[in-house]
């Protein structure tokens, strides 16, 4: 009846997953009940979940990226802690429970936290910056949100219903074939990733269309905005890399369940095809995370040093330089895999080449700020921590690219020091800074500057206190991955590593005091103006929030920076442009088609992982019959009157003609 | 791997070093102007000149992109070089005449046969001083990586495939050895000792382990086979010449893995520490 699925994959017998899931169970139940209780459920239903806004599924996406990044930090603490315990002796977690840990932290960091951030940032501020109403496909849009949870959903259930794969975020067999994992684990990673792959693809999609196909009369590709271009590159990547993964962990899925041998030991099986497919996907994705990383940067860059971004076509060029050479580099992965002198040489020099790419972005955003006149708000802090510690990352990197300089370093903590460099410098302080940035537009207030400065330099000063010594460690010889170990040499660079992760705690804490106290002094912080931080793009054309419809009357671009142009007249005209003519607004109805398909999808998993047949056929089945009745809809948009369009659009006008007063006043915008 | 011990080691090393130093030419600088600029170009600093306009130029573009692509010029010449003079699989120019060693990584031990010696050793590698050592490598199961930090490069094993590593050791000592490869629950303890030992000495090991191990053939290679870590050293007085091919072309079948998806107690840490 249940297939695999008995009493015994409740691990009742280990305390740290129990316990961490029944608190986990509470929190839940204690939302819900408030939300029931409190009578939010409609609002929730018919604001949130079901909504198609782009805005709404970006701050979900982003909210979901952001529980998920908590969850992988403590999976961090641990296996932290465990290697500061474990010189010459046990530990407190024993191997199998271990293993799962660091797989589900990578996992969890790269596909349910990094992911959906810059995913959820792109969703808010990619339409906007086009001055567009939203993305080409909304419903799509909600379905990939949706298959996303979907995935973050089956890795969280792994931790009390079974387990996770004990084999590294990356499953590379025949470790992870039938014979060495008989467990779930492998299954619930497969399952997650599959599902949630497909959402990212239509994200890919739907974000390729929108860029090319739907931008505001005069919005020309050389006048789109930094973050528009790095958006258009990560999804163009996405569109390409990503049917790799899913066909790769597909395969993988045949091996396991009906006996095929792609990669296994017998039978013609070879498991390299594995190792370089996974990296085809996996070193594009790399780029598919800090591309939109590199946008949001040069946004904050140029709108806190009050400039244009420095060399805007060589930008794009960079930018573009990178979205193909990504492609050829994925063998650095494994020079150790005994690939001749000519393929490591090739692929060791193709790597050292898309670094040309990044050497003139850091450039730039250098003579970005020569010039300017830089106010070092909280999104520019995490901007120049990022350009000083991501050239360190991006050294070691291109120290790695050396072939024979990785046969000592492949696969050590300077290995793992390396990416968390790049990923932390790169990815996770963009995405502090593009939500610090972004959120004034998102809800209408700023973020609490104390608090967010407080979380950057202790972020900052933690990144190095636990890195650093991992730099060293690996250069030690101490390889990635060990539950304990015996050399006395590594012990003071791993307890040093140790004390790192307590700063990163303190910071975690200040980023989330940010938050509760930005909440609840948000009447202090309101910002009526829209233009928070005297922005140069069309987001800060609109109001905060923005209206559902975005912009009353579709902006007319005349040149790169619309929104700072528009502005510049205002102030020499001394007056705003005049009151156009309000015109009723077609918009996206709701849809609960995403979340539907994505409960049909988390049961079909969940059976495939435990091999409940027939609850397969259930989630196929209504999956299937959600799509349907989609497709059978008959009213598509709705209207908004346009008078409530004019309401709406006359009070943002209202606040950007004091806005104006003052300017005269003063003469210079600020 | 600061402190090597053999050729191919210090030969990796320095080449480590000499692309950090170069990458370390611009990247210095780099980090200087960036904290410098943010510095002077404050917006509270009056005596800085704001240039909003200033926004293209030429010649800056010629140099920004002129220097990361001299570097990596630069850079590619000591890949290329490099991963030719240092090829894993490429023999050691010396007089001498290599030690053959089989490698076979097993979840989780390492087994070193010694074809020409005619015995095999779980967990301990002995190899003479100075003289270049050729290793064979394959593995019983999973992927592993064959790794002593001291002596220099690493190369992965593989079930059904054989890999080629050529080191040295120039000096004695003991060497900690590794897998550089994650290969399931037992992985942390599945190191061993690297002992180099100037030439008699290996040849009394060798004579040691011919009058006082076991036969290492298909029987005990199926009993070693099966998943266990933590495995004491020891050492097989008699070989099966055939052994390392019939487990290469899988003519004995690759290792089993674990009888059910639960741990596996057998593979906790030592609690002896």
């Amino acid at each position: 009846m249940f297939g695999k699925l008995t009493w015994q994959a409740i691990p009742l017998d280990q305390p740290i997953p129990l316990v961490a899931g029944a608190v986990v169970v509470l929190i839940i139940l204690a939302v819900l009940a408030w939300v029931v209780l409190k009578g939010y459920l409609p609002y929730l239903w018919d604001e949130w979940i079901t909504s198609v806004d782009h805005k709404r599924i970006g701050v979900m996406y982003i909210l979901l990226g952001l529980v998920m990044l908590l969850r992988g930090f403590i999976d961090a603490i641990m296996m932290r802690s465990q290697q500061a315990l474990a010189f010459r002796a046990a530990g407190y977690l024993p191997p199998e429970h271990y293993d799962q840990i660091f797989s589900a932290h990578g996992t969890i960091m790269i596909f349910f936290a990094a992911m959906p951030i810059m995913i959820g940032l792109m969703n808010f501020a990619v339409p906007l910056q086009l001055g567009v109403r939203d993305v080409a496909f909304p419903t799509l849009n909600s379905t990939s949100f949706w298959l996303t949870a979907t995935g973050a959903l089956l890795v969280n259930i792994s931790l009390v219903v079974g387990e996770f794969a004990r084999t590294g975020w990356l499953p590379y067999p025949p470790l992870s074939e039938l014979p060495y994992s008989p467990g779930v684990g492998v299954d619930y990673y497969l399952w997650a990733l599959l599902i949630s792959g497909v959402g990212t693809l239509l994200t890919g999609i739907n974000f390729v269309t929108t860029i090319l196909k739907i931008r505001a009369p005069g919005m020309s590709y050389l006048r789109m905005t930094m973050f528009c271009w790095t958006a258009l590159g990560a999804n163009l990547l996405i569109v390409a890399a990503f049917p790799i993964l899913t066909a790769t962990l597909g395969m993988l899925a045949l091996d396991r369940y009906l006996g095929f041998h792609f990669f296994t030991n017998e039978v013609g099986g070879n498991m390299m095809m594995f190792i370089n497919l996974i990296w085809a996907w996996g070193h594009p994705e790399v780029y598919i995370l800090v591309l939109p990383a590199f946008g949001i940067f040069s946004e904050v860059i140029s709108t806190f040093s009050g400039k244009p971004l420095f060399n805007y076509r060589s930008m794009v060029a960079a930018t573009m330089f990178i979205v193909l050479v990504s492609f050829l580099v994925w063998l650095h992965h494994f020079f150790t895999m005994g690939a001749g002198a000519d393929v490591n040489a090739f692929f060791g020099i193709a790597t050292s080449i898309i670094a040309v790419g990044t050497g003139v972005k850091v450039y730039n955003w250098l003579f970005t700020m020569y010039g300017g006149r830089i106010r070092f708000t909280t999104p520019m802090l995490w901007s120049m921590g990022f350009l000083v510690t991501f050239v360190i990352g991006g050294m070691t990197g291109v120290l790695m690219a050396v072939p024979p300089a990785d046969f000592l370093l492949h696969n050590s903590l300077f290995l793992v020091a390396h990416f968390h460099n790049v990923i932390i410098a790169g990815v996770l302080f963009a995405a502090f800074a593009g939500v610090t940035y972004w959120f004034p537009k998102a809800f209408g207030f700023k973020l609490d500057e104390g608090w967010g400065k407080g979380a950057f330099w202790l972020s900052l000063i933690g990144f190095y206190v636990t890195f650093m010594p991992l730099y060293v460690v690996g250069l030690l010889g101490m390889t990635r991955r060990l539950q304990n170990y015996d050399v006395a040499a590594w012990r003071p660079w791993v307890l040093a590593a140790g004390i790192g992760i307590v700063i990163m705690i303190c910071a975690t804490a200040c980023q989330v005091a940010q938050f509760v106290v930005s909440i609840r002094r948000r009447d202090e912080f309101r910002d009526e103006t829209g233009d928070p931080w005297d922005g140069r793009s069309l987001e800060w054309a609109t109001a905060s929030p923005p209206p559902a419809f975005n912009f009353a009357v579709l902006p007319n671009v005349h040149g790169e920076e619309p929104y700072w142009g528009i502005k510049r007249r205002a102030i020499e005209t001394q007056q705003l442009s005049p009151e156009p003519k309000y015109e009723p607004l077609e918009v996206p109805r709701n849809s609960p088609t995403g979340f539907i398909t994505a409960f049909f999808c988390t049961i079909t998993g969940f059976a495939l992982i435990w091999h409940i047949w027939w609850m397969v056929g259930l989630g196929l089945v209504g999956a299937f019959a959600v799509f349907v009745w989609f497709a059978w809809r008959d009213v598509v948009e709705y209207s908004i009157p346009a008078e409530e369009v004019a309401r709406i659009d006359r009070a943002r006008r209202r606040a950007r003609e004091q806005w104006l007063a003052q300017h005269a006043r003063a003469g210079e915008p600020a | 791997m600061l402190d090597p011990q053999g050729s191919i080691g210090a030969a990796d090393a320095k080449i480590l070093l000499n692309a950090l130093a170069i990458m370390l030419v611009i990247v210095v600088p780099t980090v200087i102007a960036t904290l410098f600029f943010g510095w002077w170009f404050r917006a509270s600093n009056t005596r800085a000149r704001y240039r909003p306009d200033f926004v293209y130029s030429g010649s800056i573009e010629l140099i920004v992109w002129a220097i990361p692509i001299l570097v990596i010029m630069f850079l590619g010449g000591v890949i290329w070089i490099g991963s030719h003079d240092l090829d894993p699989f490429k023999p050691i120019s010396s007089p001498d005449k290599p030690t053959e060693v089989q490698v076979v990584s097993l979840d989780w031990k390492w087994l070193f046969i010694y074809p020409d010696e005619g015995v095999a050793s779980v967990n301990e590698l002995v190899v003479p001083v100075g003289v270049p050592v050729h290793f064979s490598l394959t593995s019983a199961s999973v992927m592993n990586m064959f790794f002593v930090p001291q002596l220099g490069s690493m190369i992965a094993t593989m079930n059904g495939m054989v890999t080629q590593l050529h080191l040295t050791a120039d000096k004695p000592g003991e060497f900690y050895g590794q897998s550089a490869q994650f290969s399931g629950d037992g992985f942390s303890d599945m190191n061993f000792m690297a002992r180099a030992v100037p030439q008699d000495a290996f040849a009394q090991w060798v004579a040691g382990a011919r009058q006082a191990g076991s036969a290492l053939d298909r029987t005990s290679y199926l009993a070693l086979c099966q998943q266990s870590s933590n495995v004491r050293p020891f050492t097989y007085g008699t070989v099966d010449a055939t052994l390392f091919n019939t487990v290469v072309n899988q003519q004995l079948p690759p290792c089993p893995g674990p009888n059910t998806g639960a741990a596996d107690t057998a593979v906790h840490p030592r609690p002896e520490h």
